[in-house]
């Protein structure tokens, strides 16, 4: 088939062609900030392509003891949260799947109505201070560990394997954990993939739980650190002054942006293939059953 | 036959209970029992009795925060932002939609898709901090506001700057990814449609208006609803991070006057109840919502 372009067509890219540019270009302008000598962008000698190169933003974060100790925690607060997300997600979504199971019914009650209704910030945050979890790493990752919509998601898709898998290898004598490890893990890889991403992302990029629950800020992953780097440019925001002195006395535009692209790098590397997967997983979502 | 290959007694049974018991406790432990904290709302929180022994008040938190005018300035300031996503973001998702979906090139369709989902994985942290680089104090727009017009705006410490970039922020960020559910719809739409209306002689905005609008009015109508029902919540890590002290007049929401009254006044007893109050909304809202999608003939959210 040939294609025939219209003005029609002309217009619908050249339209679409201006909204991606609109994404583009703010990244584009970070990067050439991060790369160039605080003079250039302060004056706005250049746009997207700096005028005199230099690293040393770059290399000044990565001497920064104050960012590299923010990093080590978002790898330790995403490395645990992943497992445990997944974990607890796979279990909880494989039990419900099963429609011989008594109290599936009230089980998968309980766990929808967390959807629409719950205790809210303060109430949450009374529960997490009683169990002892403050300025712990547990107290970022135990709360969000998983949620009705990841269960229904994942659940809906153990029941869409063949259910005479599990009966022939009940034949063959095989335990209910050995049909889920050897069984139905394997198959669900795609899933279980998308879903890896999915907390990756979540847990790298969680803020609000730290601040609330991280007073001891050698804890703080790289999030709310970030915040608190580029809130001092935005004068008359009176940012908690806690950035540690000499992290703040050097902060120029290239140190901030270079921090922003530093924070959103691990995104910008999975993106590629999560984005496959995710577009899947939202439409996946979307079904009912 | 069947019968004998499902496990049906308990000693067949447990392994299932045991894998749904640590999911089970989670959403017991964080999702049930911060519902009880609820009763704090009427009582008057006191932290050395604790919050069984702290006294009852009834009503009276709840007396209290109608009775000001925090109340009246919270719901407009939480509705304004819903209804102007409702109005500008999510139009500006389903024109983004359609756009894609009449791309006949298949390699610059899927290019473009890339690009305009990206945003999506962003944290809001990220996004505040591009958006101070472009509109903060001395950001390149303040800059170039500087340069050819001789003048700056306060655009992240002003009122009326408040909500035009909460909007912007949000189609910028998400309009892209909002796209996939509509094309998922867009997908399923017959194409011998169009091509009987081709027959007709229909042109392609009038084959838009009357098939492929039509075609997804079920998906619209869903998400509008949803959209309706969660009007009480705002964008809490946005508006959080783009609040500041000259803007609160117009960024103060639900959520927001929570955390300032809860976590930074210690107030936990009025906070709770401010929060009740917006859960409570919320639910009626949702459930609201889908009646109404079920009276329209669509299938309901649930």
């Amino acid at each position: 088939m040939k294609l025939k372009a219209t003005w029609f067509d002309t217009i619908i890219v050249v339209i679409i062609c201006l909204i991606s540019l609109l994404v583009i270009l703010p990244f584009l302008y970070i990067i050439a900030v991060s790369f160039s000598p605080p003079g250039d962008s302060m004056a706005g000698n250049f746009f997207i392509w700096p005028k005199h190169w230099t690293l040393d933003a770059y290399s000044y974060l990565l001497n920064a003891n104050t960012f590299l100790t923010s990093v080590k925690n978002s790898v330790i607060i995403t490395a645990m949260g992943t497992v445990l997300s997944l974990f607890v997600s796979i279990t909880l979504a494989y039990a419900l799947s099963k429609k011989f199971l008594p109290g599936r019914r009230i089980m998968l009650l309980v766990i929808f109505f967390t959807m629409i209704f719950h205790g809210g910030m303060i109430p949450n945050y009374l529960v997490v201070k009683n169990l002892g979890l403050i300025d712990s790493y547990w107290a970022v990752v135990l709360p969000a560990a998983s949620s009705a919509f990841n269960i229904m998601v994942i659940r809906s898709f153990f029941q869409s394997l063949p259910e005479s898998l599990d009966e022939a290898a009940r034949i063959d004598g095989a335990g209910e954990f050995r049909i889920l490890y050897s069984i139905v893990l394997p198959l669900s890889k795609p899933i279980i993939a998308t879903f890896t991403l999915f907390f990756m992302v979540q847990f790298w990029n969680e803020f609000f739980s730290a601040v609330i629950y991280l007073n001891d800020t050698t804890r703080w992953p790289i999030q709310p650190l970030l915040r608190q780097m580029v809130a001092i440019s935005a004068s008359n925001i009176s940012a908690e002054a806690a950035v540690d002195a000499s992290l703040a006395a050097n902060l120029g535009p290239n140190v901030q942006n270079a921090a922003i692209l530093l924070a959103m790098l691990p995104i910008v590397m999975v993106y590629p293939f999560l984005q496959k997967y995710f577009a899947k997983g939202a439409m996946l979502g979307s079904i009912k059953e | 036959m069947q019968r004998a290959l499902r496990p049906k007694r308990f000693h067949q049974l447990w392994p299932f209970y045991l894998l749904a018991a640590p999911g089970i406790l989670y959403f017991l432990t964080f999702h049930y029992i911060p519902m009880t904290g609820l009763i704090l709302a009427f009582k008057e929180y006191s932290p050395f009795k604790g919050m069984m022994d702290s006294p009852w008040v009834g009503l009276d938190n709840f007396r209290q925060f109608f009775g000001t005018s925090d109340f009246y300035m919270l719901l407009k300031n939480t509705l304004l932002i819903s209804l102007l996503n409702l109005i500008i973001y999510f139009p500006f998702t389903i024109f983004l939609s359609l756009l894609l979906n009449e791309v006949r090139l298949k390699v610059f369709k899927r290019v473009s898709q890339t690009i305009v989902y990206l945003p999506h994985f962003l944290s809001w942290v990220v996004i505040y901090g591009i958006t101070i680089s472009f509109f903060g104090p001395s950001g390149v727009i303040n800059h170039y506001l500087g340069q050819w017009f001789d003048g700056n705006a306060n655009f992240l410490v002003s009122n009326e700057w408040f909500r035009p970039l909460v909007i912007f922020q949000s189609i910028w960020k998400d309009a892209g990814w909002g796209t996939i559910i509509f094309l998922a719809a867009l997908a399923g739409i017959n194409p011998e449609q169009y091509e009987a209306a081709k027959v007709d002689g229909a042109s392609r905005l009038q084959s838009i208006w009357h098939i492929t609008l039509p075609g997804i009015k079920g998906t619209i109508v869903i998400l509008l609803l949803l959209r309706l029902g969660s009007s009480m919540d705002s964008n809490f890590m946005q508006i959080f991070l783009m609040t500041n002290s000259l803007n609160l007049d117009v960024s103060n929401v639900f959520d927001l006057f929570v955390y300032h009254v809860g976590l930074e006044q210690f107030n936990y007893s009025f906070a709770i109840t401010v929060g009740m109050f917006k859960s409570v909304a919320s639910l009626i809202l949702v459930l609201g919502a889908n009646y109404a999608a079920r009276l329209l003939g669509e299938e309901g959210i649930f």
